[in-house]
């Protein structure tokens, strides 16, 4: 056989080593896909036993008290939404402030200094914000403003919701504002605009979609947070809208029905209720996240 | 050293070369009604050419005629686009490139490419020659190839006591002779060099076309260029291709004329060669 | 306005004088500066008061806090099962997803045509990557804790590292991808036309250029998991005061033993104590956590400066 031929038809030993290589890739990257099936099956599958055990009148029951059978899941619904409004009227005008003034007026110098502390306060794990609520936010400043304020509220677990999120807030919003165009602003100023009319008249509203998805994003993962949660606003069952008050959230529920002192395991509908609370707030965020999604690519495209 | 058959006993014996008919159908390389498309746009359309051995052909024309993705098609790079379709037929010393039993990454040994801009391995001198040798399994003999080759690429002399240190402290110049040794490091028997010098200054393109007509005598040479003057120096072969624009703006190249350099710059069969020869378009 | 009179030198300074000192600018210009300070304002009353809190406790103890075992009597308890958790799941995530990701990245990167497929598996990276850390922790439960509690052994170190692991993975992946794509397509280029293939390619190019940058961004997120409690706290690791993990167990007890705890999780615990005492308890563990937190994450970005500045060179 024609030599060239055979040499041209390669080797087949590194040719099969290419197929394998290929394969193992490609099986890692349908692993992740296997992680989402696994996430939607093991909370469908459990939340559908729980809700058939469960009768209608117990979600209007008055307060979250599963071991009583009581699943008032608004009241868990209200204390997270207290908790994400007190956390997004903190974060958003810190982190958009912070974002503005780093694209916009600092200086490389002042830059390098101050964008660190962000990153920074990214780093700081969420139990230990939780802590600092729990032990400086409500005695030092909750119950020091409103003295009728218990130990375990509701405003005290925002602030320190809110802090954690400020970060989040002001590198989605920098970046969608670095991203627009500086032919914008020198349009701008060609034009006699003052320094604040560009910042908030041109080049804010330029980068209004990168902003809207930070703080879509930002909600998304206030209502996640568990542990700030879970040490700050307490237990209390009751609905409750007085942020001076201790309310359970949905990630309050998930882990106080973990960690419950009396093994809660196993197929009564307390335990159950887990999982239907986690599919609630699996679907409340993931929804969240499509939406803040579709913000950034809008802005992505622009430029 | 790399096992294949010299150049010499695979080269196919064609009488007459100089001032035969352009269109014929034997040479090194041959390319028969060669269409390629990306997606659902034909890139060229029906190219019908025979590279001849040792001799260095170019390819030229107007920008957007095809002439590198002709290029691209002699050494199979073309398969790294996912939308790229060839068809027609191409061979090799008589054996059909596309055929079922070739493997493209075989064809780039045979077949080695050096690109537009500089693009050695952010590596060591002789980590970037010995590489091609290191992935076909060889072990000894690094030295005498990485000297050779640089040798054969008139860059030994000014590397040969920096041969460890990083090839991109070297200048353009030297980093695109560098690209070359590279290239004939893998004893190929064809180089194909798309617009090797036009990220080169003047006196750096000099050096790399005298090295160019050098090479020929031991390799066949298929260069794209978008110099005209460079084409008129260099080849022995000239292939002009020219672009036609469908209604709704997709550009497709076709080969116009192939013919002896001297021919297509001093007499030209083709009323479109001659206008891009004397720069009315293009 | 200029008006129509011919511009003598004196009406020109006069239309074109305005005031340096604008007081909009400045108060927005300040006031913006201050949000951002109000940022590192709270980061240093949280050091300032842990700090504070937490003095008497390595007053009277020093470093024996970081070596002692967990301990219901908060005179004598430390934070060893803590760390030595915290440090086993660490080791944990980092060699079971780091092959991981670097393997699903590089397959998205590399080989995956662009097709429906690809970028069905794209999205669905990115949107595991927004899921809340707790629900991470459910599925933990769910499946490696009941289902598969027959390999794990239930509430285990194992059930709890691998839950962490699937929490990182899709960061990994995202962080991983980015890095492939810096790698210019040049140096692919190149390789391909020496005759390589694409595994000879990615193995000896593209990884090498990009594996500092990969190994940096897996640094900094395992150091993000390893503040990670929620969903630990789901997939069991204890946060009780009793039945506390051994101190001195052998590896092997280690793995199987259904008695884990990780140092945030300790933190956790202590902050719900009555006791006066553990609050100070909580700050100093609250302490040593941000010291390894800040140790291992100022150690990756000097490292990944050093790298980025000598491939400049």
């Amino acid at each position: 056989m024609d030599p060239l031929l055979i040499d041209l038809r390669g080797d087949r030993g590194r040719q099969r080593r290419e197929t394998l290589v290929r394969r193992t890739f490609l099986a890692a990257a349908v692993f992740s896909v296997a992680i989402s099936v696994a996430i939607v099956v093991s909370l469908f599958g459990e939340a559908g036993a729980f809700l058939n055990k469960i009768d209608v009148s117990q979600f209007i029951a008055n307060g979250w008290f599963p071991r009583r059978g009581r699943f008032q899941v608004m009241a868990l619904v209200a204390h997270s939404a207290i908790i994400t409004g007190v956390a997004i009227s903190v974060a958003v005008p810190l982190g958009i402030g912070s974002a503005i003034y780093l694209s916009e007026y600092a200086r490389s110098g002042t830059r390098r200094l101050l964008k660190p502390t962000l990153e920074i306060l990214a780093g700081v794990p969420s139990v230990v914000l939780g802590v600092f609520a729990l032990n400086f936010i409500t005695p030092q400043l909750v119950k020091r403003l409103f003295s009728t304020a218990e130990t375990s509220n509701l405003l005290a677990a925002g602030l320190g919701v809110g802090i954690l999120i400020v970060p989040l807030v002001a590198s989605i919003s920098e970046d969608a504002m670095r991203a627009v165009p500086d032919s914008l602003r020198q349009a701008a100023y060609g034009l006699g605009a003052k320094p604040w009319h560009v910042s908030l008249r041109v080049v804010v509203p330029a980068a209004l979609s990168g902003i809207v998805a930070a703080i879509i994003l930002a909600i998304s993962r206030a209502i996640g947070e568990t542990m700030v949660v879970a040490l700050a606003a307490g237990n209390a069952g009751i609905l409750s809208v007085n942020p001076l008050e201790g309310g359970i959230t949905l990630t309050g529920a998930i882990a106080a029905l973990a960690i419950g002192s009396d093994q809660v395991a196993g197929d009564n509908a307390a335990f159950q209720s887990l999982f239907f609370v986690g599919l609630l707030l699996f679907v409340m965020t993931f929804g969240l996240n499509i939406v803040s999604e579709r913000f950034v690519r809008r802005y992505r495209q622009r430029y | 050293m790399i096992s294949r058959m010299p150049a010499q006993q695979l080269s196919v014996p064609v009488e007459g070369q100089v001032g035969t008919a352009p269109n014929e159908d034997e040479g090194i390389l041959v390319a028969r009604d060669l269409t390629v498309h990306y997606g659902s746009f034909p890139a060229i359309k029906d190219v019908s050419m025979a590279v001849q051995p040792n001799q260095i052909t170019a390819l030229i024309g107007p920008s957007g005629c095809g002439k590198s993705t002709m290029l691209r098609c002699f050494n199979r790079m073309n398969d790294l686009i996912d939308s790229a379709k060839v068809t027609g037929g191409l061979t090799y010393h008589g054996v059909d490139l596309y055929g079922p039993g070739v493997d493209p990454v075989q064809v780039r040994r045979h077949i080695g490419m050096v690109f537009q801009k500089p693009n050695p391995f952010p590596k060591s001198i002789y980590a970037n020659i010995a590489f091609g040798a290191k992935i076909a399994g060889i072990r000894s003999g690094l030295d005498e190839l990485v000297e050779e080759s640089l040798t054969k690429a008139a860059l030994w002399d000014e590397v040969k006591d920096k041969l460890h240190e990083s090839a991109n402290a070297l200048s353009g110049g030297q980093q695109q002779r560098l690209c070359i040794a590279r290239a004939i490091a893998t004893s190929p028997d064809v180089v194909l060099m798309d617009e090797p010098a036009s990220a080169l200054d003047p006196i750096a393109t000099l050096r790399i076309e005298e090295l160019m007509t050098e090479l020929k005598q031991e390799y066949t040479i298929i260069v794209v260029t978008h110099n005209m003057q460079q084409a008129a120096r260099v080849s022995d072969r000239t292939a002009f291709f020219n672009v036609s624009i469908s209604e709704d703006g997709h550009r497709t190249g076709r080969l116009v004329e192939f013919d002896d350099t001297t021919t297509i710059f001093t007499n030209p069969r083709e009323k479109s060669t001659e206008d891009y020869i004397t720069g009315r378009f293009g | 306005m200029i008006s129509r009179t011919a511009p003598t030198p004196d009406l020109v300074q006069a239309a074109l004088a305005g005031r340096r000192f604008r007081l909009v600018d400045s108060l927005l210009a300040g006031g913006l500066l201050l949000s951002l300070f109000s940022s590192l304002l709270v980061l240093i009353t949280l050091l300032a008061d842990t700090l504070r809190t937490a003095a008497p406790v390595f007053a009277d103890r020093g470093l024996v806090f970081v070596t002692a075992p967990l301990s219901a009597d908060p005179a004598k308890a430390g934070v060893l099962q803590g760390i030595q958790g915290s440090l086993a799941l660490t080791l944990f995530v980092m060699l079971i997803g780091f092959p991981l990701g670097v393997s699903a990245a590089i397959y998205l990167e590399e080989y995956a045509t662009d097709g429906g497929f690809t970028r069905f598996i794209t999205a669905n990276v990115r949107n595991l990557a927004g899921v809340p850390s707790v629900v991470y922790g459910i599925l933990g439960l769910a499946l490696f804790v009941n289902l598969a509690g027959g390999l794990t052994n239930g509430r285990t170190i194992v059930s709890g590292g691998l839950t962490l692991t699937v929490l990182v993975l899709p960061i990994m992946i995202i962080t991983t991808s980015e890095a492939l794509r810096s790698v210019p397509a040049t140096v692919r280029e190149a390789s391909y036309g020496v005759g390589a293939t694409k595994w000879e390619t990615i193995r000896h190019h593209v990884l090498p250029i990009a594996l500092p940058t990969i190994l940096t961004g897996t640094v900094l997120t395992v150091a993000r998991a390893f503040g990670e409690s929620a969903p630990l706290l789901l997939a069991g690791a204890l946060v009780t005061n009793f039945f506390q993990p051994s101190a001195d167990a052998s590896v092997v007890q280690l793995i199987t033993d259904e008695r884990y705890t990780a140092l945030p999780l300790v933190v956790f615990n202590w902050a719900r104590q009555p006791q006066e005492e553990f609050v100070q308890l909580t700050a100093a563990a609250v302490v040593v956590l941000l010291v390894l937190l800040v140790s291992v994450n100022a150690t990756t970005i000097l490292l990944r400066d050093r790298f980025e500045m000598k491939s400049l060179r």
